[in-house]
């Protein structure tokens, strides 16, 4: 149905593979000679080469040819020649991600070549419908190459020129679409899978994902702060999402009670596996030694538990995280620039994140968290660093969040502190 | 070239909405799965508390894609699973079907479109990489490249669930590491302080700005030739790049010196250990395209002793926790050597701090 509306369709006859070994060759008239890059069009693990070369090939866009042509360069004189800008949308300061090359005088044809980055829906989940539409207002504007997704979590149209971005965006906007962040302001959003599928989601990681970045719709199209902020949400403590590292903001879903126990599926699965692999594989990797056998069964202690989620990976069947379900908040995890890299530390252990009040009180806490950094936190520095610089105590104080002995690994090993007297 | 008037008024709508993106099995057993198995490389089955199945057909994408193959993908999509599919961050992409029957049938076909099913459990994932010298303004290498290279050495330990644990890759073309903690992950390392191009820098950077990125302020101002410009204190600078961001006339990259280092130990997951940061264990590999040879011989060492010696769960970090240090370069052939002593922040954190020793 949706093919017979496209404007531009690549005839399945043309496009016969993902462009793998091989396939990318076309014509050969189209492009010009790129001996270096063909070395990547052998072996098995589909090639990107292959896949750039076809869509020349076959759309025969002058950009495609200029930007192959100066990748060859850089494959052969080993250096990057891409230059920044300005280049925004109406009402936008941040979203398009401006490339002018460097050496235009060389491969006039790459002389502009843009990316606009594009928010996907939270979980990263497209149906047919939505993607083809996609593909097609790209092809239109732009050069016909995607990446998903980039490390923010955007879709990354990349290769488009100046005059026709806004008219591109119009396009995509009316369909659905919007730009994700860039620059000093809130970031596109990541989430995993979470409960559309997952047997361990603990809490609706795409609704909350939706909610905040709507609500902070502004700030990702307008950056106005220190530095970037950027939000992950994991659904639970197997962090598929890496929000830990990946983001300022982590929110990695938990739960406080007992995990549940499926006791028939814990008999079928020593049954299974032999009571080797419950010793060797569940029992003694708990990292607490929570888990004992008492009469032959397994008995988990929840409060000597972290939440690790091992023993759950083990034994999906038998056992699943407990009912009372939550959010934790890690904050600063930010990779190496500078002070090098820092994992998010735990602010929140738990919040409860069922109905619209929860949300909404957990984005009061944002407010006043993001408040609190854009008074305190210096030019191009990551909230993480600026919690150190400025300390923990003062920075919990400050937004008002309670201290709790899981905000720490340990209590201070050291008596420099002024205790009230 | 005048242009028609703008009619359209931008609704500022944040991610796309998912509602319509979730298969309506999806749909109907939202947050009522009740657990899952992995059949075999590249499928999973979740069932839900209804009774409902839900089975994935997972495939590794060249991640820099063009619209040809997302239309392919949807093809594959719109033929066997209901016109649904969804990405990994880890950019593999994922077929969602109730329909047990079309599983084979659906891998079949992906595979013959050059599609490698896999990447689930006890796999070598697709790697998490940066954009490189195709887009990005500050790369030394191309990650992409890199990538291709990687896993066309890892190919069947994509295809094939041999690992002790799961295994996450990352690629990243400067020190920034974009492309993230992992437990084996391979990053530019530059290894000389940046050449300064004095003629242009004081009308292209903001010179504050870049004395300021400097994390251990080895840059300060002064004048060449008449001009203001910026000098680098060679005996301080750490070559991290952290200016060349803020101004592109400290070149930091070079074709000879920027060089690639590989890491190690990284995990995000909580289960069992805490989530760990990576350490470096070999670097002064030449960047060297289109192939980077030198990069996966080393992460073929790495895995090869890993795959051998790890026991079953235990990520690379984990095992190398166990197994110390000592042996870890034993076994990999690898060469610990005395720039691999921390000297930065937090130094001392990284030193043995016990009469633990490993002979």
């Amino acid at each position: 149905m949706e093919e017979s509306k496209r404007t531009v369709s690549c005839g399945k006859h043309e496009v016969t593979g993902c462009g793998c070994a091989g396939n990318g060759k076309g014509n050969g008239k189209f492009l010009n000679p790129t001996p270096m890059l063909d070395k990547l069009e052998s072996g098995p693990w589909p090639s990107f080469i292959s896949g750039f070369k076809q869509l020349a090939e076959r759309t025969k866009k002058p950009m495609l040819r200029g930007v192959m042509d100066q990748l060859e360069y850089s494959y052969n004189t080993r250096m990057g020649y891409w230059k920044g800008g300005l280049v925004t949308v109406e009402g936008y300061g941040a979203g398009i991600i401006t490339r002018y090359s460097m050496i235009k005088d060389k491969f006039p044809e790459a002389a502009q070549f843009h990316t606009m980055r594009i928010q996907p829906a939270p979980g990263l989940h497209y149906n047919t419908k939505m993607l083809r539409g996609l593909c097609d207002i790209w092809e239109k504007y732009g050069s016909g190459i995607i990446t998903l997704h980039g490390q923010t979590g955007d879709i990354m149209l990349q290769g488009i020129e100046q005059d026709k971005v806004q008219e591109c965006f119009d396009e995509l906007n009316q369909n659905g679409w919007d730009l994700g962040g860039a620059g000093a302001g809130m970031r596109t959003g990541v989430s995993c899978i979470g409960p559309a599928r997952c047997d361990n989601a603990c809490y609706d990681n795409l609704n909350l994902h939706m909610k905040a970045l709507k609500y902070y719709v502004g700030q990702v199209h307008r950056p106005e702060w220190n530095y970037k902020l950027k939000f992950k949400f994991s659904a639970c403590p197997n962090d598929c999402t890496n929000s830990i590292m990946r983001s300022d903001l982590a929110l990695v879903g938990t739960w406080k009670d007992d995990i549940q126990v499926d006791r028939d599926e814990v008999k079928a699965f020593v049954a299974d596996k032999g009571i080797d692999t419950v010793v060797n594989n569940v029992i003694n990797l708990c990292p607490t030694r929570a888990i004992s056998l008492k009469d032959g069964e397994m008995d988990i202690s929840t409060k000597d538990c972290v939440r690790c989620m091992h023993c759950i990976n083990v034994m999906p069947k038998a056992l699943s995280p407990g009912k009372e379900r939550g959010v934790a908040l890690l904050m600063g995890g930010k990779n190496t620039l500078k002070v090098g890299v820092n994992m998010g530390s735990l602010i929140v252990p738990f919040m409860k994140m069922q109905s619209d009040e929860d949300v909404e009180e957990f984005l009061d806490l944002i407010d006043e968290i993001i408040d609190w950094w854009d008074d305190h936190g210096l030019d191009h520095e990551r909230i993480g660093e600026t919690i150190e610089r400025v300390g923990l105590k003062q920075f919990l104080e400050g937004v008002g969040i309670d201290h709790d002995i899981n905000q720490v690994s340990r209590p201070r090993d050291n008596p420099y502190f002024k205790a009230k007297y | 070239m005048s242009k028609p008037e703008r009619t359209w008024k931008t609704i500022e709508s944040g991610p796309h909405s998912y509602d319509e993106a979730l298969h309506p099995v999806a749909k109907k057993n939202y947050g009522k799965w009740k657990y899952h198995e992995i059949p075999k490389p590249g499928v999973l089955k979740h069932v839900a508390e209804s009774g409902d199945t839900m089975w994935t057909v997972r495939a590794g994408t060249p991640r820099q894609d063009t619209v040809d193959m997302v239309r392919l993908l949807c093809d594959v999509a719109d033929k066997y699973s209901d016109g649904y599919l969804r990405f990994t961050v880890r950019n593999n992409v994922e077929f969602l079907t109730p329909n047990e029957e079309v599983v084979e049938p659906m891998i079949k076909e992906l595979e013959s479109l050059g599609f490698p099913v896999g990447g689930t459990g006890m796999t070598v994932s697709s790697v998490a990489h940066t954009q490189g010298w195709l887009h990005c303004d500050i790369p030394a290498t191309d990650a992409s490249g890199v990538v291709k290279s990687m896993m066309d050495t890892l190919y069947n330990e994509f295809k094939h669930m041999e690992m002790p644990n799961k295994v996450r890759l990352s690629t990243s073309c400067c020190a920034i590491n974009c492309g993230g903690q992992a437990d084996i992950a391979v990053v530019v390392k530059h290894t000389r302080p940046p050449r300064i191009n004095h003629e242009h820098l004081a009308t292209i950077c903001e010179l504050p700005k870049a004395v300021a990125r400097c994390p251990v302020a080895a840059i300060r101002p002064t004048v060449v030739d008449g001009k203001k410009t910026l000098m680098v204190d060679e005996e301080k600078c750490i070559c991290c790049g952290a200016c060349f961001g803020a101004c592109p006339a400290m070149e930091i990259n070079h074709p000879e010196y920027s060089k690639f280092a590989v890491w190690v130990g990284g995990k995000n997951s909580n289960a069992r250990s805490k989530p760990s940061t990576m350490s470096i264990v070999a670097h002064n590999l030449p960047n060297n395209p289109p192939r980077w040879p030198e990069v996966t011989d080393v992460l073929g060492r790495i895995l090869t002793a890993y795959k051998k010696g790890g026991r079953p769960w235990e990520r690379v970090g984990e095992w190398i926790d166990r197994i110390g240090w000592k042996r870890f370069f034993d076994e990999t052939g690898l060469t610990f050597d005395d720039d691999m002593i921390d000297s930065y922040r937090h130094a001392r954190t990284t030193f043995n701090q016990s009469a633990h020793i490993r002979f």
